[in-house]
């Protein structure tokens, strides 16, 4: 019995979420009293890295996989799962395990939770929590079958160094043939991706105009925070659609998420609250946002941002 | 090309959630349902714009019981052209992969599509286990799908950006905000969606395995602490020595 992390390295560099994965399985192995397996597919520089966050060993399948196809990359998890004897296989809730999870559950007649928030309990079976309702709850699914499939929740579990660097085994799998061509991979460079973001500066349409943005990435990138938008901003092309979060959009749990001129509709909470800091700031003192706030500041976002965006440059130029 | 579009039905986006039974079961009391945002926005959007540029088929499909069959209305009223219904609780989300894959098995379908996730459990686990039943390639969060011929064009959300991947019929692909626009029904789909065949057919035997023992409600945010907008120092310092966020 063991457990086999899948470590993804678009471009072969380990992503955040990499290490995020490696630190979850390890604590999930802690619980089952077992060992962590770390595998890599394609190529993945530095992966014995991965040991330092607990993987006890770390596996490269590297033939067939520099791109990536759901069908390719299940089968070299199936089987790397088989080889070292894995009954919980553990994934990352991202583009890579929403194309996956389900995929490598039905190739080991596994028990399947997505977007996990907690290390598994062990009293009396195998219970692990989710966020339901798109974050209006929390439930616990018990995983009854002998193999286990879990992707974890991105920024749930920071990656923690708890051991050395090992050496990594390079392992043969057997692939179907890929069915997807990748033609492109166009990522925004140098800004941070919002589903991974610590910090998130979010505006609505309190901001009037497209224009007014630049306080918003002005304060973003002091801090070194991603931009979220709310969906009516969004809808009218203010902002692109990747920065929409709630229900409909990206669901993001943030340490800090600050919202200007957002009212705080339901859909709108559904997708932001779990960040663990939440500031509004909003001229309406009756704005709903507010009951889900941690910090509250009730004025007008055109004398507040700018006056914020100055007391975090005196106090990032105090720090350094 | 011969589309399938899976839909699910969810609680309204406005819903309160609560439970009953000592929290183990969704207190489905006054409840109002919809069609899941994602199957309806933009997989089933997106099926028929294909279909009426490209020619072909959209059917819908839909594993539950016979008090969904009103959001079954709902898909034939946007234009779907006939749909069916597995008539089962969808107990989990192998059970509910495991009957639309036996469906589409005898059914050759070209393009079968469903939403990116339900509002509700989140899972986006359905449509890969689909893929992986019927065998064949999946691409997941896709924000646009263009056809020509056999051969898709898919753009695809991923962190931070987009991967736009070729891929030929038969295909499995979830959909995202982008892929297409909301359609509201009008008088004339709502009545001829009256007419159209709407198949009840029995669901497969299958082995659920994953099952929700339990539910709470998040743990209550403390009171907001309001700070003095002429005083910005005072927030980030709040942020820095208190929420220790920056
Ligand atoms: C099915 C469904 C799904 C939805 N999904 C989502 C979703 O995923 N995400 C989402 O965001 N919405 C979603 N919505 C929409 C949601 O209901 C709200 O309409 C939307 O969130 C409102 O956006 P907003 O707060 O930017 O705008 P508004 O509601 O117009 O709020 C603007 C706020 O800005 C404040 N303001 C105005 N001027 C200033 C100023 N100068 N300084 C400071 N504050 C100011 C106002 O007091 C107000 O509170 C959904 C709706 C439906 C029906």
């Amino acid at each position: 019995m063991s457990v086999l992390v899948f470590a993804e390295s678009p471009g072969g560099k380990l992503k955040k979420s990499a290490f995020e994965a490696v630190t979850y399985g390890k604590k999930v192995a802690d619980a089952l009293g077992t060992d962590l397996v770390a595998l890599t597919c394609g190529p993945a520089e530095n992966a014995g890295v991965l040991g330092k966050y607990g993987a006890a060993k770390v596996l490269n399948a590297a033939d067939g996989l520099s791109s990536f196809d759901s069908q390719c990359f299940a089968a070299a998890i199936a089987q790397a799962a088989e080889q070292s004897g894995a009954n919980v296989v553990v994934l990352s809730h991202n583009s890579y395990g929403k194309s996956l999870a389900g995929r490598v559950a039905v190739k080991l007649s596994a028990s399947c939770v997505s977007g996990v928030t907690s290390v598994p309990s062990t009293d009396g079976g195998f219970m692990v929590k989710k966020n339901v309702f798109s974050g209006k709850a929390v439930a616990e699914y018990d995983l009854q079958a002998s193999n286990k499939v879990l992707s974890v929740m991105p920024n749930t579990f920071p990656p923690e160094e708890t051991g050395a660097e090992v050496a990594v085994e390079t392992i043969s799998v057997n692939l179907p043939a890929a069915r997807i061509t990748v033609k492109e991979v166009k990522t925004v460079e140098g800004s941070v991706p919002l589903p991974e973001a610590e910090l998130v500066v979010s505006a609505g349409r309190g901001l009037k105009g497209p224009e007014n943005w630049g306080m918003v990435e002005e304060l973003a990138g002091l801090i070194g925070a991603a931009t979220a938008c709310s969906r009516p901003v969004a809808d009218v092309g203010w902002r692109p659609h990747h920065e929409h979060v709630g229900q409909t959009g990206v669901a993001i749990r943030p340490n800090l998420y600050i919202a200007i001129g957002i009212s705080g509709a339901i859909q709108h909470l559904a997708g932001v609250n779990s960040s663990k800091t939440i500031v509004v700031i909003n001229k309406d003192p009756e704005a709903p946002f507010f009951k889900a706030a941690d910090y509250g500041i009730v004025g007008d976002a055109f004398d507040v941002v700018p006056r914020l965006i100055e007391s975090m440059k005196t106090f990032k130029a105090g720090q350094n | 090309m011969k589309f399938l579009v899976c839909i699910s039905k969810t609680p309204d986006t406005t819903t309160k959630i609560g439970f009953v039974e000592g929290n183990t079961r969704f207190d489905t009391d006054k409840v109002q349902y919809i069609m899941n945002p994602y199957d309806e926005w933009y997989a089933l959007v997106r099926a028929m714009e294909l279909k009426e540029s490209g020619g072909g088929s959209v059917t819908v499909v839909n594993v539950g019981p016979a008090s969904n069959d009103a959001i079954i209305r709902k898909a034939l009223a946007i234009g779907a052209d006939d749909a069916v219904r597995i008539n089962a609780d969808d107990s989990d989300s192998f059970f509910v992969a495991s009957q639309i894959a036996a469906y589409a098995k005898d059914n050759a379908f070209d393009v079968i599509l469903a939403g990116k996730e339900t509002i509700d459990y989140n899972g986006s686990e359905v449509p890969s286990m689909i893929a992986e039943l019927l065998d064949m390639p999946f691409v997941s969060y896709a924000s646009s799908l263009e056809m020509a011929g056999n051969e898709a064009t898919i753009a695809r959300d991923i962190e931070g950006g987009k991967e736009v991947v070729a891929v030929q019929t038969p295909f499995v692909v979830s959909a995202a905000k982008g892929m297409a626009e909301q359609r509201i029904p009008n008088m004339r789909g709502i009545m001829m969606a009256k007419k159209k065949p709407l198949q009840v057919i029995e669901p497969v035997g299958v082995t659920t395995s994953t099952k929700i023992s339990s539910y709470a409600l998040p743990p209550a945010k403390s009171d907001v602490r309001m700070v003095d907008p002429e005083n910005m120092d005072e927030l980030v310092q709040l942020l820095h020595n208190e929420a220790k966020v920056i």
